[in-house]
C-alpha cells in the first residue's frame, strides 16, 4: 500500500546559534528526505531564528521529520502547518525592449511592481502565494525573461 | 577564578566527578593532557588507539551507568575515535567525548591534522560543540554532561581548538543547566498509563517487550516487580538481556533473528505488546507487517521519535521507563489479575517444549555454544561478559546465564566488531571485584588486539575468549545459507599465533582444544588475575540458529540447517 505524499510546510523555531541550519538541513539529508524550499531567518527582538521548511511526505514522514526536528538540541518549537498564510517571492530580469506596460499590468496581478529600471533591462518583484508565483512566472515567459529567482517559502498559522 | 582553558577541562571532569577519563593525546590536545599530567583526582588510562579510547569510556559507561569520558586530539585522532561515538549513538550511551582542534587562526585553511570535526561528529551525536572563546567553556561541558546523561542518554562531542585551551577566562561551574530548548519528558502522561493498564486487564495473551532502555533508565528491579505481580510473561531483545534472570519462569528468552522459538512465536501470537525502552529495531520485527500482527501495541519510550517510528502504538507513552513502572505499579496491583494468563502461559509452555535453544554435542570438537554455557556454569554471575561482534555474540546472547543488568555489555545497534575488547577494560576499570571477560571471534579480535598493552600496563586483566574458527563466521553463515557456498574473504585460515601474541605484550595465552583444557585455561586465568587469550577451537562450520532471514517473518524461522 503505497501512503500518499503531500507538500508540507514546517516552521522550526531554534536558537540562533552556530551551525544549526546544518544541523537541521544534515537531519533532512541524513535521512533521505527532501528539502524542496528553506528559509531562514532571526525573529526580531529574540534569541530564535524561524526556519520555515517545504516538503513533502506522507503523514508518517512528516511525523517522524517533526518528531525528530525536535529531538535537536537548539529546536524550541515545530510546527507543521494545516490552516496558514503561505508567500513566496520572486524577481524576474526582463529585457527593456519588452512592453513596459504589459508588464507592469501583469507583476500588479500578482502583488508586485517594477522594482528596477535599467538602459537594458528592468526588475520586477511579486509576492505571493507559491502557488500563484508559478503562475506568474508561467505567465511572463511571454515577456522573455533573462534571470529568474525565487525565494523559499515564509508561513504563518492563520 | 581566572584559568585557562586546559585548566577548566580539567576542574569540570572533577566538578561532574568523574574517575577515569580514556584517551590518546596529541598535538591539539596538548594544553589538557599537560593539566592531566599535572592532577591527582582522576586516573588517565592511555590506550593505543582513539577507537579504543571512546569504546573503553562505553564499556565503563554501560558498567556504572555514569557518563564516560574520552579525550582525543584532533584530525586522525578524532576520526578515529568517530566509529565509538557513532556506537555509543546507537546503543544511546552516555559519554562526554573531548577533541582537540587546530587553533582557531587555522581553522578553515587545510592545517595539518584539521578536519571539520562537529561535521563529521554531527550525525553520530545527540549533540556536539566547537569552542571558539574559554568563555564559554564552563558552559559547555556542563551542558555536554547534563545532555549525555538525561532524556535518551547518549554521547557529546566538546571540539576545542588549541589556542581554546590556552586562552584564560573565568571558570564559574554551575550547578544547575538551563536549556530552554531541551526538556526532556520524563513522567508518562497519567491517561494514557490508566488506558494502558485497563488494555492489559483485558488482554488475553499479553507480552512484555523488554529493551535495552530497561537498563539505561536502571528500571530492572522494576520490571522485575511488575511481572512477578502481574504473571506476564516477557521476551529480551537482545539489548535488555540481564534485565529479568535467566531462570525465571516468566522469562522465554531473546527475540528476533537469533532469538528463540518461543520468543518469536510468543511475539506473533501476543494480542498485547506491551514495549519497555524497546525501539521496534529491524533485527528484532523481522518482516514489518507481520509483526505482532494481532496485537496492539503499548509503547514505552523516552525519546517521542521512537514512538511509532516503524510500528503503530495504540497506547504511546513518552517517559522514563522507571518513571512510567512507578506509575504503573500501583494501577497493575488493583486491576490486573494474574491467574488471568494462565491458559496462555501453557501455550507458551508449548513453544519451548517444541524447539528450545539447544545444539549438538559432536565427539570431542568443541562447540562455541558449549564454551560460553561452560562460562556461564564457571563464573556465573562473578563474570561481567562483553562480545566483539558476530556469531560468536549471538551465541553468548542465546546461551550465557544472565542474572543482572549492566552485566552485559555488546555493540547493538552499530555491530562494531573491535568493540569487545576495549569496553571489557572499561568494565574491568568499573568493576574490579568481578571477572571482566570478552568473548570474541578470531576475526573481531584483530580489530583492537593492540590494547592488550593497554591492559597490561593498567592492570586490567579482561580474559578473550575467543571461538576461533578460522571464518569471519557470520558473514560464512550467510553466504553459506544465501550465497551458495562462496566465501568470498572470509576464511581465515591463516591467523597469528594468539598465544605467543599475548605473551609478546606480557599477557598470557591458552590455546585449547578439549572441555578439559578449556576448563583448566579459565580458571588459571581467573586465579592468575592476568590479562589473558584462551583461543579456543571450535567447529569451523558452526551457524547460529535458529535464524529469521532479514526481511522474514519472526513465525517463520530456520530451525536447522545441516551443512552437505
Amino acid at each position: 500500500m503505497m501512503e500518499q505524499t503531500e507538500r508540507r510546510v514546517i516552521s522550526v523555531i531554534v536558537m540562533n546559534e552556530a551551525s544549526v541550519l546544518s544541523r537541521i538541513a544534515g537531519l533532512f539529508s541524513g535521512r533521505g528526505y527532501n528539502i524542496e524550499s528553506l528559509t531562514v531567518a532571526p525573529i526580531p527582538e529574540s534569541k530564535y531564528s524561524r526556519i520555515t521548511i517545504v516538503t513533502a511526505g506522507s503523514v508518517r514522514v512528516v511525523e517522524q521529520i517533526t518528531k525528530q526536528l525536535h529531538k535537536l538540541i537548539p529546536v524550541l518549537k515545530v510546527y507543521e502547518h494545516a490552516d496558514l498564510v503561505e508567500t513566496e517571492m520572486a524577481l524576474v530580469k526582463i529585457p527593456m525592449s519588452e512592453s513596459l506596460g504589459d508588464i507592469e499590468a501583469l507583476t500588479h496581478a500578482y502583488n508586485g511592481r517594477i522594482v528596477n529600471v535599467g538602459s537594458d533591462t528592468m526588475i520586477v518583484m511579486v509576492a505571493d502565494e507559491p502557488m500563484r508565483v508559478n503562475h506568474f512566472l508561467e505567465a511572463i515567459k511571454r515577456f522573455h525573461p533573462k534571470e529568474i529567482v525565487r525565494s523559499g517559502s515564509v508561513a504563518l498559522e492563520r | 577564578m581566572q584559568i585557562s582553558g586546559a585548566q577548566m577541562v580539567i576542574e569540570a571532569l572533577i566538578a561532574e566527578e568523574v574517575e577515569v577519563v580514556f584517551g590518546y593525546p596529541g598535538g591539539a590536545i596538548m594544553n589538557v593532557y599537560d593539566e592531566i599530567y599535572k592532577q591527582r583526582s582522576f586516573q588517565h588510562i592511555l590506550t593505543r588507539h582513539e577507537q579504543a579510547a571512546v569504546h573503553a569510556a562505553e564499556g565503563y559507561a554501560k558498567a556504572t551507568g555514569k557518563v564516560g569520558v574520552a579525550m582525543i586530539t584532533s584530525g586522525p585522532g578524532f576520526t578515529n575515535g568517530v566509529t565509538g561515538m557513532a556506537d555509543a549513538y546507537m546503543d544511546s550511551i552516555p559519554l562526554v567525548v573531548i577533541s582537540g582542534q587546530v587553533p582557531m587562526s587555522l581553522i578553515g585553511t587545510d592545517a595539518f591534522q584539521e578536519i571539520d570535526a562537529v561535521g563529521i561528529s554531527r550525525p553520530c551525536t545527540k549533540h556536539n560543540y566547537l569552542v571558539t572563546d574559554a568563555a564559554d567553556l564552563p558552559r559547555v561541558l556542563k551542558e555536554a554532561f547534563y545532555i549525555a546523561r538525561t532524556g535518551r542518554p547518549g554521547p557529546v562531542h566538546v571540539d576545542i581548538p588549541k589556542d581554546v585551551t590556552a586562552q584564560i577566562a573565568t571558570f564559574d561551574y554551575s550547578k544547575e543547566v538551563e536549556l530552554e530548548t531541551y526538556k526532556p519528558t520524563t513522567k508518562g502522561n497519567a491517561r494514557q498509563i490508566k488506558k494502558a493498564i485497563e488494555a492489559i486487564a483485558s488482554a488475553k495473551r499479553p507480552l512484555l517487550y523488554l529493551g535495552g532502555g530497561i537498563i539505561n533508565a536502571n528500571a530492572a528491579e522494576l520490571v522485575r516487580e511488575f511481572s512477578k505481580m502481574t504473571q506476564i510473561p516477557a521476551v529480551e531483545t537482545f539489548m535488555a538481556r540481564g534485565t529479568l534472570r535467566y531462570d525465571d519462569p516468566l522469562l522465554i528468552s531473546m527475540l528476533g533473528m537469533h532469538g528463540s522459538y518461543a520468543a518469536n512465536m510468543a511475539m506473533s501470537e501476543t494480542d498485547l505488546v506491551i514495549g519497555l525502552g524497546a525501539r521496534f529495531d529491524d533485527r528484532v520485527t523481522g518482516k514489518l507487517s507481520e509483526f505482532a500482527k494481532n496485537a496492539q501495541i503499548i509503547h514505552v519510550d523516552i525519546d517521542p521519535a521512537s514512538v511509532s517510528k516503524l510500528v503503530h502504538a495504540h497506547f504511546p507513552i513518552v517517559g522514563d521507563v522507571k518513571n512510567v513502572l512507578e506509575q504503573m505499579i500501583p494501577l497493575a496491583k488493583e486491576q490486573i489479575d494474574p491467574a488471568r494468563y494462565a491458559s496462555w502461559h501453557n501455550t507458551i509452555a508449548n513453544f519451548n517444549k517444541l524447539h528450545p535453544l539447544s545444539y549438538t554435542e559432536e565427539g570431542d570438537r568443541l562447540k562455541p555454544q558449549w564454551v560460553v554455557e561452560r562460562i556461564g556454569q564457571l563464573l556465573g554471575d562473578d563474570a561481567n561478559i562483553s562480545t566483539d561482534v558476530g556469531q560468536h555474540q549471538m551465541w553468548t546472547a542465546q546461551f550465557y546465564p544472565f542474572t543482572r543488568p549492566r552485566q552485559w555489555v555488546s555493540s547493538g545497534g552499530l555491530g562494531t566488531m573491535g568493540f569487545g575488547f576495549p569496553a571489557a577494560m572499561g568494565v574491568k576499570r568499573a568493576d574490579m571485584e568481578r571477572v571482566s571477560i570478552n568473548i570474541t571471534g578470531d576475526g573481531s579480535i584483530l580489530m583492537n588486539i593492540q590494547e592488550l598493552m593497554t591492559a597490561v600496563e593498567y592492570e586490567l586483566p579482561v580474559i578473550n575468549v575467543i571461538l576461533n574458527n578460522n571464518f569471519l563466521g557470520m558473514v560464512r553463515q550467510w553466504q553459506t545459507l544465501f550465497y551458495d557456498k562462496r566465501h568470498s574473504s572470509t576464511d581465515l585460515s591463516i591467523q597469528p599465533d594468539f598465544v605467543k601474541l599475548v605473551e609478546a605484550f606480557g599477557g598470557v595465552g591458552y590455546r585449547v582444544t578439549t572441555k578439559e583444557e578449556f576448563d583448566a585455561a579459565l580458571k588459571d586465568a581467573v586465579e592468575k588475575n592476568v590479562v589473558a587469550i584462551i583461543d579456543v577451537v571450535v567447529n569451523r562450520f558452526e551457524n547460529v540458529l535458529p535464524m529469521v532471514p532479514a526481511g522474514g517473518s519472526l513465525f517463520n524461522m530456520m530451525l536447522e540447517y545441516k551443512e552437505k
